[in-house]
C-alpha cells in the first residue's frame, strides 16, 4: 500500500500570506489590495494614539503592585495572578477571558505601571545557538 | 461579559507558579489535524497541567468558515491548549497545540511569529489532514519536522517512503513516537531542537 501523495499548495488568491520581513517588497500595484484581504493581527494594533503593547501568548507579565480600588474586578483578578510571572496565555486560561480581551487589559495595566510585562525571545534569521543549547539542555532534564 | 468575582478565579497551584527569576519565554507549536494527538503529546511532557486559550474569530473567517449557519457575521471560537516547561531559572519554553485547519490559519499570525519551530504530528490514517499545514509552514519560512504518532491500527510505511509521499527534502527530521509517552514526546522536541541548532550552524558558515 502507498501512502496518499501530497501536491504542493498552490497559493490562492484569497489565502495570500503576507510577506516575511526578509522576503523584498511586493511587486507594485497589488500590494494594497493584498493588505487588505489580511485579517488584521489580533494582538498588534498600533494607533496613533494609546498603540496596545505588543503582547505576544507568552510575554511573561509580573505584577509591580497590589491592585488599587480603581481596577476593573478582571485586573484585580490578573494583579492577584501575577504576583510570580505568568504568560499571557495562563491568564487568558485562568481568567477564561479570549487573548485579544487579555491584550486590552493588560495594556491598560501596563500603562498604568501596574504590570511589567517580559518580553519573549523569539526566532530570528540567524538563531541564537546558545538558547537552542540552553533548551536541548532542560529538555534532557526531562 | 460574564465575570466570575476575582475571589473565585483558580490560579496555578503553588507547585505550577514561575520564579521570580523568570525573565524570558520561548514558544515551539504543535500543529496537526483533528485527534491527531497534539493535546496528548503536549500534557505527555508539561510540567503543568495543560491550560487552553481561546480566541473568538469573527470577520476573518469569512470567506473560510462558511460551514456554521449565517454566513454574515459568524463567531468561531478557537481553542488551543498548551502546557510548560521551565528549561532555566530564567528561561521557560510553551508548547501549543494547534489545529492545522484552514479555517484556524489566520490565528497563526501570532501564534508562528516568533516560535522557534513546530512539529507536524501526523496519523498515516489520515496523512493528508496534514498536508496543507505543511505548506503552511514553508510558506511562512518556520522550521519543522514531522513526528508520526503510531497508531496501532494505522498503517505503517518505511520513512522514505513518507518522506516522498509528502514531499520533504532530505534534511527534515521525520521520526515515529507515542506521544502519550513522556520520553518520546521529549525525544520529538530535542529532534526538532537538533534540527534548529544544525540550520543554526549551517546559517553560520554562510
Amino acid at each position: 500500500m502507498t501512502p496518499p501523495q501530497r501536491k504542493r499548495r498552490r497559493p490562492r488568491p484569497e489565502h495570500v500570506p503576507p510577506p516575511l520581513p526578509s522576503t523584498p517588497p511586493a511587486a507594485e500595484g497589488g500590494g494594497e489590495e493584498g493588505d487588505k484581504k489580511n485579517p488584521e493581527r489580533l494582538y498588534v494594533i498600533s494607533g496613533a494614539d494609546g498603540a496596545r503593547a505588543e503582547l505576544d501568548l507568552v510575554t511573561l507579565i509580573v505584577a509591580r503592585a497590589a491592585a488599587p480600588p480603581s481596577v476593573t474586578p478582571e485586573q484585580a483578578a490578573l494583579l492577584r495572578l501575577c504576583l510570580a510571572p505568568l504568560s499571557v496565555a495562563e491568564l487568558s486560561a485562568y481568567l477564561d477571558l479570549p487573548f485579544s480581551a487579555m491584550t486590552a487589559l493588560i495594556t491598560e495595566l501596563i500603562t498604568a505601571e501596574l504590570v511589567q510585562a517580559r518580553a519573549p525571545i523569539v526566532r530570528q534569521a540567524l538563531p541564537d545557538r546558545s538558547l537552542l543549547e540552553a533548551v536541548m539542555h532542560g529538555l534532557q532534564k526531562l | 461579559m460574564d465575570f466570575k468575582s476575582s475571589d473565585t478565579v483558580p490560579g496555578p497551584r503553588t507547585e505550577d507558579q514561575l520564579p521570580h527569576t523568570a525573565q524570558a519565554a520561548v514558544k515551539i507549536v504543535i500543529v496537526g489535524g483533528f485527534g491527531v494527538g497534539k493535546t496528548t503529546m503536549v500534557g505527555s511532557v508539561s510540567e503543568i497541567r495543560p491550560l487552553t486559550t481561546e480566541e473568538t474569530m469573527t470577520q476573518a473567517g469569512i470567506g473560510v468558515d462558511d460551514n456554521y449557519g449565517s454566513e454574515s457575521k459568524t463567531a468561531t471560537t478557537v481553542a488551543m491548549d498548551f502546557g510548560r516547561i521551565s528549561i532555566t531559572d530564567q528561561l521557560v519554553l510553551y508548547l501549543f497545540g494547534t489545529p492545522g485547519q484552514e479555517r484556524f490559519w489566520f490565528l497563526w499570525n501570532g501564534l508562528f511569529e516568533g516560535a522557534l519551530g513546530a512539529v507536524v504530528l501526523i496519523d498515516t490514517r489520515r496523512l493528508e489532514v496534514s498536508f496543507d499545514v505543511m505548506g503552511r509552514l514553508e510558506e511562512r519560512g518556520v522550521p519543522f519536522v514531522v513526528a508520526v504518532n503510531s497508531f496501532p491500527d494505522g498503517p505503517r510505511y518505511p520513512i522514505e517512503e513518507l518522506r516522498t509521499a509528502l514531499d520533504l527534502s532530505p534534511e527534515i527530521p521525520i521520526i515515529e513516537c507515542d506521544a502519550r509517552r513522556r520520553a518520546s514526546s521529549r525525544d520529538v522536541l530535542m529532534t526538532l531542537m537538533r534540527f534548529l541548532h544544525s540550520l543554526a550552524m549551517s546559517g553560520a558558515l554562510t
